[in-house]
């Protein structure tokens, strides 16, 4: 390995940023990929960068499937999930979440909703949700929910989330409130990235109480890190 | 997985600056029940010293070996160690696996 590569490896890891180590076990050539940027001497296909970035949504080191001699080395902090809006369905998601194995973040600009009342142990973040998601620096093994029903919240979340290699992207509202929000996304440029959120948000579990919903955000979340689109 | 990076890291930062040779083995595939998953590390330095782990101990021995040639030679090497493998009761892969070792030099 590179010393320059070797640097850069582990200042991603110290600045908790999810990466991938490629190595081509012939001649030992390498790259580092975040899930967006690739790094280094090796290329491969678009399809094989497809699968190293699953491997590491996953934290899964191995030979790359189909592959006699590229490993993927996962350098993968834990998973985050990120909840815009401290909505009722957020007060459930955010301890099953960290239950499950999450990092968990709720974020939201209005006092009265991100209290520590409502979220006894939960690291909240009282911005707006672009500037919190900004210091955040999502990264690959991070996933975004909005929950705040208003577009002056979600939208700057949304636009935030899809400029990250954020593995997975959700936002509450019916199949019509999602075709005007992809109306105001495609105004703002972004009509090809929208198809990144999933929408409504969740597996169909059939349950419609806010505790319910949350069970199906964060089933949807870990099919998704998983078992990829 | 951070967490074996986080033990090896600095070590690593530490020798390579302080003007050792280092080399990096790192487990590349499994079959059957081996102790360590794919993706483990193991560092050495031209003293033969060690962090990290490939085996839960069974082979570590002969791979700082293997280690301390690559960094003389600076040549790449995979190594296989199990039972299908003459060498492995040699070295003494108890758990009934077969791994897949990759060594490379710190350049």
């Amino acid at each position: 390995m590179k010393w320059a590569l070797y640097e850069r490896l582990q200042a991603a890891t110290a600045a908790g940023v999810s990466v991938a180590l490629i190595t081509r076990l012939r001649d030992g050539e390498q790259s580092l990929f975040d899930g967006e940027g690739w790094q280094g001497a090796l290329e491969v296909s678009e399809a094989e960068r497809a699968a190293v970035r699953r491997m590491l949504v996953a934290d899964k080191s191995g030979m790359l499937a189909g592959s006699q001699e590229l490993f993927v080395r996962s350098y993968a902090r834990a998973p985050r999930l990120i909840v815009v809006g401290a909505a009722h369905i957020s007060q459930f998601l955010a301890p099953m979440a960290a239950l499950a194995g999450f990092e968990v973040t709720v974020i939201d600009p209005r006092r009265a909703f991100a209290s520590a009342e409502r979220f006894p142990g939960v690291k909240l973040v009282e911005a707006w949700p672009d500037e919190a998601l900004e210091q955040l620096k999502l990264d690959a093994t991070s996933a975004v929910v909005t929950l705040t029903h208003d577009p002056k919240l979600d939208d700057p979340a949304l636009i935030a989330a899809l400029a990250s290699p954020a593995f997975y992207i959700g936002a509450l509202g019916s199949t019509r409130t999602h075709a005007k929000r992809v109306a105001r996304l495609t105004d703002a440029g972004l009509g090809d990235k929208a198809v990144r959120i999933h929408a409504p948000v969740g597996l169909d579990l059939g349950g419609r109480a806010p505790r319910e919903i949350a069970v199906s955000i964060l089933a949807e979340v870990i099919q998704v890190r998983y078992r990829g689109e | 997985m951070t967490t074996d990076a986080e033990e090896i890291f600095p070590c690593i930062r530490r020798w390579k600056e302080s003007g050792r040779g280092v080399a990096i083995a790192t487990v590349v595939q499994t079959w059957g029940s081996s102790p360590r998953p794919e993706g483990s590390h193991l560092a050495v330095n031209d003293g033969g010293e060690f962090v990290g782990s490939v085996s839960g101990g069974c082979i570590e021995g002969a791979v700082v070996t293997e280690a301390l040639a690559v960094i003389a030679d600076g040549k790449l090497r995979t190594l296989e160690f199990g039972v299908s493998d003459e060498q492995a009761w040699e070295v003494g892969l108890a758990c009934g696996g077969r791994v897949r070792v990759f060594v490379e030099r710190l350049e």
